[in-house]
């Protein structure tokens, strides 16, 4: 067995790199609150309407009362709905999709606002926009032929009443 | 006199490489044909997604591309080139025949078969679900079982891999397996873990839903299945580009190679760390929890390490023959490289694309960041960055050098060939870059056309129209590559050796556990029990309900 003295080098140097790639992203994810979507929670995709949650008059963001909020969306061939949706900026929002029919992706460029709507299971992501401005919600997931013009709008608006 | 003769074209055959000629030619010939198709699909692709030519624009036509293309690239090119060159490269480093040649031809045309079977409904828009098959989007069953045939197709060779490497060793005890197969029987023992999750969906899920048997599907459950797959498929795909820069380039350089040790420890890492990290495909999935993810993350830096490894290895290999070859000075053996071998060239530009695509995955790979460029076209430009430029130009490279000793003929044009693989990488950065850009500004992966009433769209223009240059330079390029083989067929007789590198340090004996796959099967198996055990068993442990089935 050899194995060359710069090549024992190299070796440390790069098992060290990725020591500190790896410690950096945990520490930027634990320290940002940047996680993936996360939770086990199965949900009929066919009887979405009978939810209590996901019915269509229920769908929409609710204020908290606690200085949050709950965004609930449906993704369905080709839109999310509700098709306009108004946030408060700077608000930690908790936001629960569901897929009425096939895989879809829900993608919201320049922001965090991203996951998967995978029919079945119930996407739940935690997220604080922080700009305000008009946003696409884009399908990113192919559907089906349509795909391309699944889309919707999201307005980040200022806090009211604070 | 005609014993002699007959024992004249049996040392020739011995030399060009035992039985294994025209299995390798087959299955050259078959990735590579299949490969120009491919790129002249993706060229229409590029057109039509950029909405530059209203007349070309259609989701349907533009889908089932889009899915053939995909299939043609990942499943096909790569399983038949592996096939082929594994099988070359078993019998002229362990300098024996094929055993049992009917049973690698079986493997050969079922995989043929198959893909043939698949292409009807691919091409007649009836599997419009790409190629990573998204369920509940239904394909015609003829998709899944032509898919699933030409993948059994594959395990006739691993299993042809892993008896040719049991064969040598009982014919030569206690000594080290040449790397070049050691490599090759790594990749086949891999791709056998690997396609276990595939194969799985297809069986159990995909092919029985298909025709009706089962109502219902899983989506959550056939897509973890799925990542099982999705990572070590890569690795399937990158191993001959890998053991083409350890055992290949540096003789054809003149040079040696600097560490044999080293390329086996590589191998045994990329074996043992590809498959039990998919959770990377799932990190924006909802139905399965961020530890999990987290847990894969780290094994996926982890398996960045025999990349690096091999990066050193491979440079410090071309660094000893510049020296060689009378370069002197930090940089000065760069330029005293033999740039003009195929080979060479495609080494060095294989090894720059890797730098850039690598800087790519590690965010990709990120639990965290992977959050502003997931499903963006960021990652198809990422991919098509390692597959279709560092993988891919090894491949060209492989059978530039290999074809013309198969058949006992001289390459038709090597200057051709090298003007092919410069076009191939040039045409690559200016199809890829474009795409990273147009992820990070948000265009979402696998749109036909970009109807979004959002000024972004603005900017995406120049990208798109920088595509369609680089797609236009490959398909240049890919018909350079047929055309120089398929002349090589009626060029003129040169018999030349199948030689493969000395490494500095002759390790005719190596410890044990890097001669031998045993110990390595169970650690994987442990491993995969622990990154995937619960996250399968939680479908079966719970209530959960199964999507019904979609057409397009």
């Amino acid at each position: 067995m050899h194995i060359d003295q710069t090549e024992k080098k190299w070796i440390w140097v790069t098992i060290f790199m990725t020591v500190i790639m790896v410690g950096v992203l945990t520490a930027y994810a634990v320290g940002s609150n940047i996680h993936p979507p996360s939770g086990f929670e199965p949900i009929d995709s066919t009887r979405l309407h009978l939810s209590e949650e996901f019915a269509e008059d229920n769908l929409g963001y609710k204020d908290n009362g606690d200085g949050t909020g709950t965004l609930t969306m449906v993704g369905a061939r080709y839109g999310f709905y509700p098709s306009t949706v108004e946030v408060p900026v700077d608000t930690p929002i908790k936001i629960r999709v569901a897929s009425a029919d096939v895989l879809h992706g829900l993608h919201v460029p320049f922001t965090n606002y991203t996951t998967m709507v995978v029919p079945g299971y119930v996407a739940e992501v935690n997220t604080t926009f922080q700009k305000t401005g008009d946003y696409t919600v884009m399908c990113n997931e192919y559907c089906g032929l349509g795909h391309d013009h699944m889309w919707s709008r999201l307005k980040v608006v200022e806090k009211t009443g604070s | 006199m005609a014993t002699t003769t007959a024992s004249m074209q049996e040392n020739l055959s011995s030399a060009r490489g035992q039985n294994s000629v025209n299995i390798g030619l087959a299955n050259f010939w078959v990735a590579l044909v299949f490969m120009t198709v491919a790129v002249i699909l993706g060229v229409y692709q590029v057109a039509e997604r950029s909405g530059f030519f209203p007349a070309l624009e259609s989701p349907t036509l533009y889908f089932a591309s889009v899915s053939t293309h995909g299939v043609l690239m990942g499943f096909v090119l790569t399983t038949f080139f592996i096939m082929g060159f594994g099988y070359y490269a078993a019998t002229t480093s362990l300098k024996m025949p094929i055993p049992g040649k009917g049973f690698a031809w079986f493997g050969f045309w079922l995989a043929l078969i198959g893909t043939l079977i698949a292409a009807v409904p691919l091409l007649t828009g009836n599997a419009s679900v790409l190629y990573t098959m998204y369920p509940p989007l239904a394909a015609h069953p003829a998709f899944y079982i032509g898919a699933t045939m030409l993948v059994v197709g594959s395990w006739f060779w691993c299993i042809e891999m892993i008896w040719m490497m049991a064969k040598w060793k009982k014919a030569h005890p206690g000594e080290a397996v040449p790397l070049v197969h050691f490599g090759n029987t790594a990749n086949a023992i891999m791709w056998l873990w690997t396609t276990i999750g595939v194969g799985s969906e297809a069986l159990f899920q995909l092919i029985p839903w298909s025709l009706g048997i089962l109502e219902t599907i899983d989506v959550g459950l056939a897509r973890t299945l799925f990542s099982w797959t999705l990572h070590a498929i890569v690795y399937f795909w990158l191993f001959p580009a890998y053991i083409t820069l350890y055992t290949i380039m540096p003789k054809v350089i003149g040079g040696k190679l600097f560490s044999d040790e080293m390329g086996r420890i590589a191998f045994i890492m990329l074996l043992v760390f590809s498959v039990p990290i998919g959770f990377h495909h799932l990190y924006m999935d909802p139905f399965q929890e961020a530890g999990w993810k987290f847990v894969h993350m780290f094994g996926t830096f982890m398996v960045a390490l025999p990349t690096l490894f091999t990066g050193f290895t491979v440079i410090a290999s071309m660094e000893i023959a510049g020296r060689l070859r009378g370069g002197k000075g930090l940089f000065g053996w760069i330029g005293a490289l033999p740039w003009k071998e195929p080979v060479m060239s495609a080494a060095g530009l294989s090894m720059l694309l890797l730098t850039f695509g690598g800087f790519g995955g590690m965010i990709n790979a990120s639990y965290s960041l992977n959050t502003m460029v997931h499903n963006t076209q960021w990652v198809t430009g990422h991919f098509h960055l390692i597959f279709g430029g560092t993988t891919v130009i090894m491949y060209f490279a492989a059978a530039y050098h290999m074809l013309p000793r198969m058949i006992g003929r001289k390459l038709h044009s090597a200057s051709m060939a090298v003007t092919q693989l410069w076009l191939w990488f040039i045409g690559m950065l200016v199809l890829t870059l474009p795409w990273h850009a147009i992820g990070l500004l948000g265009q979402p992966r696998r749109i036909s056309s970009a109807p979004y009433d959002d000024p972004l769209v603005e900017q995406w223009n120049i990208h798109e129209a920088s595509m369609i240059v680089g797609g236009v330079i490959l398909f240049i390029s890919s018909c350079m590559l047929l055309w120089n083989l398929y002349k090589t067929h009626s060029a003129s007789p040169e018999e030349q050796a199948m030689e493969y590198a000395e490494p500095i340090h002759p390790a005719p004996r190596v410890p044990h556990l890097l001669n031998s796959f045993a110990f390595w099967n169970v650690v994987i198996a442990i491993y995969l029990i622990a990154s995937y055990g619960y996250p399968i068993a939680q479908f079966f442990l719970n209530q959960t309900f199964g999507a019904t089935t979609w057409g397009v």
